[in-house]
């Protein structure tokens, strides 16, 4: 295996005195997609802008592609595309004049932009939007342009910071698709993301982030066989009654939590758990049997959850 | 290995001195402006040029009318053509002040536009030298606009006058350097009224409408040392044709503004973005 595009070691970064990265060390693999997962304030932005050399660590080493980023800034910054948590797009340019330009920040000629937006207007199917202002376009769409533009120079390495927030589910599900095809094409793919479905869909490996340390490492198969049950069971009494009834249930499974709205119980058999549950003549308003989650593996980690 | 051309490009600079704030690729942001413009900002162009050319009427030959001639350092000049370089210098300032901090206040905090350049392989000097280049182009488009004006009316008494269109570049350079460099400084639009607060008396008082030798000298000695009068004297000098070593001084006070104002904006834009 070749040597890893990024390697991060005792990485930290403090605002006065918050620290906002703390002493967390990761790799990145050429090809891969790696996710950092974690909720809000986890530290997982500011990360991705200390790797994309547009903020200075405050100890620890970082090497991307070989080469320390408070040093070789503009040269980092030439292999990454970057797409931020917030777009950023021209408002006063066309869809096509903000490909356009962005490729001219990076020193490129006009004749290879000018194949190379016909390119990118395809990937992001905003072919018919091509003259229109950005301002006109909708949230999917602006996200999809943010993404092409990061594009633009031929990235070894994209950086999404939340690409999907705020987007409704047929927009996600396009750009999921459009980041599988990149992922295919070899480019190297560094998410964060605070929706656990999403981790599930597009990262090979991730990291679980809270208050700016690592909690876990690895695939999202293996963190949730090593930190959940292979089920389920989610179960509701009505808020008065949950915290009662939790306790009666607890010992009859390896672990529970206790949710203000309902009662999580881990089960290699789901099924099975809730016939004995109702044979002990407790009788919940509603059941569910579903499978771990990456959630359930941030809860065991943090006792709380991803999205409040 | 396929190495892209964006990563060519910026190989190409390492080693360069301030590889780390300057990609050498400022053209590139005054071609952004230049698309921007394209579509937008005309209007505040044409205000900019008209500006000049109403106070030339309204004054020049307005009060001219009861002012007669005037004298200037020995010469005696018809009043509109001792304004008029006063009305150019002028027109040079606002149009550098307009861009470098109400613009660029808005693309600092509202449009997150350098987050995006910042985060290619350009640097904060890239940016801060392309977007004064715009200034500088604005400067350049008013000088001629003006002189076009004035010229014809026989206002520039002198040849040496056509030097002052690079001299209204030159001041329009001196103004976006150091309001840019202010401008990183705010943090709200009504701070960037200060700004405003300070021209107007500038414009009023620096010798546009009348010599400084109305005035008490220790009041002479402050305004002289205010940049607007010395574009304004600077500016006179040449369509006066009134060459001396004093022009020299007046050239250096703003070769003095620019690298001052350079080196505060691209410390500040580094500090904003790479925090």
């Amino acid at each position: 295996m070749s040597s890893p595009l990024i390697t991060a070691r005792g990485l930290t970064k403090k605002f006065d005195e918050f620290v906002a990265v703390d002493e967390i060390d990761f790799d990145v693999a050429r090809g891969e997609s790696f996710g950092l997962l974690g909720p809000n304030g986890a530290g997982k932005s500011t990360t991705m802008r200390i790797i994309g050399a547009t903020s200075q660590r405050t100890s620890g080493d970082l090497t991307i592609l070989g080469m320390d980023p408070e040093k070789f800034g503009p040269q980092i910054r030439a292999h990454l595309g970057v797409v931020p948590q917030q777009d950023n797009l021209d408002m006063q340019l066309s869809v096509s004049e903000n490909l356009y330009i962005y490729g001219r920040y990076f020193g490129l000629s006009r004749k290879f932009l000018k194949t190379k937006i016909e390119e990118l207007l395809e990937f992001a199917q905003l072919e018919e939007k091509r003259n229109a202002k950005v301002e006109s376009l909708s949230g999917g769409m602006k996200r999809r342009l943010t993404i092409a533009r990061g594009l633009v120079s031929e990235p070894e390495i994209l950086m999404l910071d939340e690409p999907t927030t705020g987007l409704d589910p047929q927009a996600r599900h396009i750009l999921w698709d459009r980041l599988f095809r990149l992922k295919e094409q070899g480019v190297t793919l560094v998410i964060t993301t605070h929706f656990m479905d999403e981790a599930e869909q597009l990262c090979d490996r991730l990291v679980v982030m809270d208050k700016g340390k690592i909690m876990a490492e690895g695939s999202p198969a293996q963190l949730i066989k090593d930190y959940s049950t292979k089920e389920v069971l989610e179960i509701r009494f009505g808020s008065e009654r949950n915290s009662a009834m939790a306790e009666q249930l607890r010992g009859m499974c390896d672990r529970i939590e206790e949710l203000p709205d309902r009662i999580l119980l881990y089960s290699e058999d789901g099924e099975a758990l809730l016939e004995k549950i109702y044979s002990a003549g407790m009788h919940p308003k509603t059941s569910l049997v579903r499978r771990s989650s990456l959630e359930d593996v941030f809860l065991r980690l943090t006792g709380r959850t991803l999205v409040d | 290995m396929i190495i892209s051309a964006a990563v060519a490009i910026a190989e190409a600079r390492r080693g360069r001195l301030g590889e780390r704030v300057y990609s050498g690729r400022s053209r590139a942001i005054f071609e952004r402006g230049y698309i921007a413009f394209k579509s937008s900002t005309w209007m505040v162009i044409l205000s900019g040029f008209v500006e000049p050319v109403l106070y030339l009427f309204a004054f020049g030959y307005g009060l001219g009318e009861l002012i007669g001639n005037i004298e200037s350092n020995g010469l005696s000049i018809p009043y509109a053509a001792y304004i008029a370089p006063a009305l150019l210098a002028t027109s040079a300032m606002n149009g550098a002040i307009y861009d470098s901090t109400m613009n660029i206040f808005f693309k600092l905090n509202h449009d997150r536009i350098y987050h995006g350049m910042l985060a290619t392989s350009l640097g904060p000097l890239d940016v801060a030298l392309g977007e004064i280049g715009l200034a500088l182009l604005r400067g350049f488009l008013y000088g001629v606009g003006f002189m076009a004006v004035v010229a014809p009316l026989g206002l520039i008494p002198s040849l040496w006058g056509i030097l002052a269109i690079p001299a209204a570049v030159l001041i329009a350079f001196g103004f976006a350097a150091v309001g840019m460099a202010l401008t990183t400084y705010m943090k709200s639009f009504q701070q960037l009224e200060i700004i405003n607060i300070f021209l107007l008396p500038m414009f009023l008082f620096s010798g546009s409408f009348y010599p400084l030798s109305v005035f008490p000298e220790w009041l002479q000695f402050i305004i002289k040392a205010l940049p607007l009068s010395q574009a304004i004297h600077l500016v006179r000098g040449l369509t006066l044709g009134q060459i001396n070593i004093g022009l020299l001084g007046h050239i250096s006070y703003f070769i003095v503004m620019i690298v001052v104002g350079l080196f505060f904006t691209t410390k500040r834009l580094n500090a904003l973005f790479m925090k």
